[in-house]
């Protein structure tokens, strides 16, 4: 019953890490899955070399929206945004490591996809249209 | 041409045997995850269809297809009688006094929608009133919203207790500064499986001179409803949650108000005589039946009925009474788990709908789904009545006449597996 749940997920679920607000947040966004009721609120912060520095996040909802935005906090870490950017869905399910239904699948992007929403609010840009999972997930700036 | 279980006796409840029922449902046979029976309690949502529904539609695809009411051949006439006959099946179903009050739709949310359009946007002004409750699946919110939006009527609310069960003690208070025009009340609540009282609500709505529209999605697949003796005006319900094809429901209307109501699309179907300037209309109920209908699916619809009448509907509700009541004292022992609505003995639809204290429904949901256990999470199109209890999402299980104890016990077994999953034990 559980191979869904890998203890990765769950041990993501019960501990998340970088939960929590950043004083002084270079850009930070918010974002829901009005179809679940899941929120996050991200912040990053981005060091002297263009990289980032530090994430945070809080939230609420099931434990694949929490878990995959605790899992992909580590993995920002160091990254340049343009290395942000190029991260795909392919990257977020290689990551969590489980098979999803397309229902779910959204609650695993959901991370990513405010991520880069405020990547793009913070240049000025617009979002790609088409980036998976967007038309489903509603947006708030943060 | 469609088997169904004998008729019972005039007077008598006999038991349903939701064995011998679920055989006619192949679906249930073998769940996709573990070839077990399918323990499918999310019928709320949508029913599954028993062997004779999807005869029927075979029937009607292979035996008798042709578009109705204007074909002169064999089975463009035979197709329009089959199609016509489910007129007169919903009439007897809801004890409507004539087919004329019947208007198939594509379900409930479709009804509701013609009847705010139609009558809402023709009568509806400043300082009249819509009464709706905070019960509401979006398909009785939205539309009113848009109609008083449209109109200057203002909408307003029965609200609900902090377990969801709505407050009726002071409705006078509800419709004071404006006038009272229509209560448009959901009958059994998809969401919570709270019922309303319309034995108190429709004669003080009477008294005040409104008009009532019950939204009988949940309520006309699982209890006898009597649109006469209800004392209302509209009502609307899906064919798919009695066990028929998506894409077929009715509003029933009392014909008189029907009447008046201007037609709200138009094109063919609908008309009695167009000219190029203009066009005149046809009689009820075809006048509100632009377009091509659901031909197979109304047909496929009656297949459902004819099924479900040969149960007998008082038979399937005390089957789901008892089930619920028996779902609800199961749920109640596991540890964390909070049961949403109406108390336990308080009067409950077919629906549970319940919290597990360090789970996220989704979660809970996905779980048991992997059991072949398939509940609902999440708001049941009732964000505003989430957002009122202060949760975001609900698990819900819903029964039906083909759901059995084991069901049920399968749902218990699974929760106590998310527990463990999850580190709760």
């Amino acid at each position: 019953m559980d191979d869904m749940y890998r203890e990765l997920i769950l041990e993501h679920y019960r501990n998340p890490q970088n939960y929590g607000t950043l004083a002084e947040p270079t850009f930070e966004a918010e974002g829901q899955n009005p179809l679940c009721g899941d929120e996050l609120h991200v912040q990053v912060a981005i060091d002297d070399e263009g990289r980032v520095g530090e994430v945070r996040f809080t939230g609420q909802g099931c434990a694949i929206s929490q878990a995959s935005m605790s899992i992909l906090t580590d993995e920002l870490v160091g990254k340049t945004l343009d290395d942000v950017a190029a991260m795909t869905r392919e990257d977020i399910v290689e990551l969590i490591g489980i098979d999803l239904t397309p229902v779910r699948l959204k609650c695993a992007l959901l991370g990513l996809v405010v991520v880069k929403m405020g990547m793009h609010e913070h240049a000025g840009t617009t979002a790609p249209a088409g980036w998976e999972g967007v038309d489903e997930i509603s947006w708030g700036a943060g | 041409m469609i088997e169904s279980p004998a008729p019972a006796a005039p007077g008598a409840v006999p038991a349903l045997d939701p064995e011998r029922i679920s055989a006619d449902f192949p679906i249930l046979a073998a769940g996709p995850n573990t070839g077990r029976r399918l323990a499918f309690l999310d019928s709320a949502a949508s029913a599954m269809k028993p062997r004779a529904v999807i005869d029927s539609l075979r029937a009607t695809y292979e035996g008798a297809y042709a578009n109705v009411h204007r074909g002169v051949y064999a089975h463009a006439a035979t197709a329009t009688a089959n199609f016509e006959a489910v007129r007169e099946q919903v009439r007897a179903l809801l004890n409507a006094r004539t087919p004329r009050e019947v208007i198939f739709t594509r379900g409930t949310t479709e009804a509701i929608n013609l009847v705010a359009y139609s009558w809402g946007r023709t009568n509806l002004g400043p300082g009249d009133i819509v009464l709706t409750t905070e019960l509401e699946h979006h398909s009785n919110l939205v539309p009113w919203q848009q109609a008083c939006a449209a109109t200057g009527g203002e909408l307003r609310f029965i609200p609900v207790d902090d377990d969801g069960v709505l407050d009726v003690s002071d409705l006078d208070s509800l419709v004071a500064g404006g006038t009272l025009r229509m209560v448009a009340v959901v009958h059994a609540s998809n969401s919570l499986g709270t019922i309303t009282p319309l034995d108190l609500v429709v004669p003080w709505a009477k008294a005040q001179g409104s008009l009532v529209l019950v939204d009988g999605a949940q309520s006309v697949p699982h209890t006898s409803v009597d649109v006469q003796a209800l004392g209302i005006d509209f009502l609307a319900f899906s064919g798919h949650k009695l066990m028929g094809p998506t894409g077929a429901g009715a509003l029933w209307g009392r014909e008189e108000l029907l009447a008046e109501m201007p037609p709200w699309q138009f094109g063919g179907e609908m008309i009695r005589r167009v000219e190029y300037a203009g066009a005149t209309f046809n009689d009820l109920p075809w006048k509100f039946e632009a377009g091509t209908p659901a031909i197979a699916e109304v047909i496929g619809m009656g297949a459902a009925i004819e099924y479900l009448t040969g149960l007998g509907l008082d038979a399937v509700h005390a089957h789901e009474v008892q089930l619920v009541r028996y779902g609800h004292e199961r749920l109640l022992e596991v540890p964390g788990l909070r049961v949403l609505g109406p108390a336990l003995g308080e009067p409950r639809g077919g629906v549970l709908s319940f919290t597990l204290e360090g789970t996220h429904p989704h979660d809970i949901a996905t779980l048991l789904d992997t059991q072949d256990v398939n509940v609902r999470a999440g708001h049941h199109c009732t964000q505003p009545l989430m957002k009122r209890l202060g949760i975001h999402a609900t698990a819900r299980a819903s029964v039906y006449a083909y759901n059995t104890r084991e069901d049920v016990d399968r749902l218990i077994d699974g929760l106590g597996e998310v527990r463990r999953v999850f580190g709760l034990t």
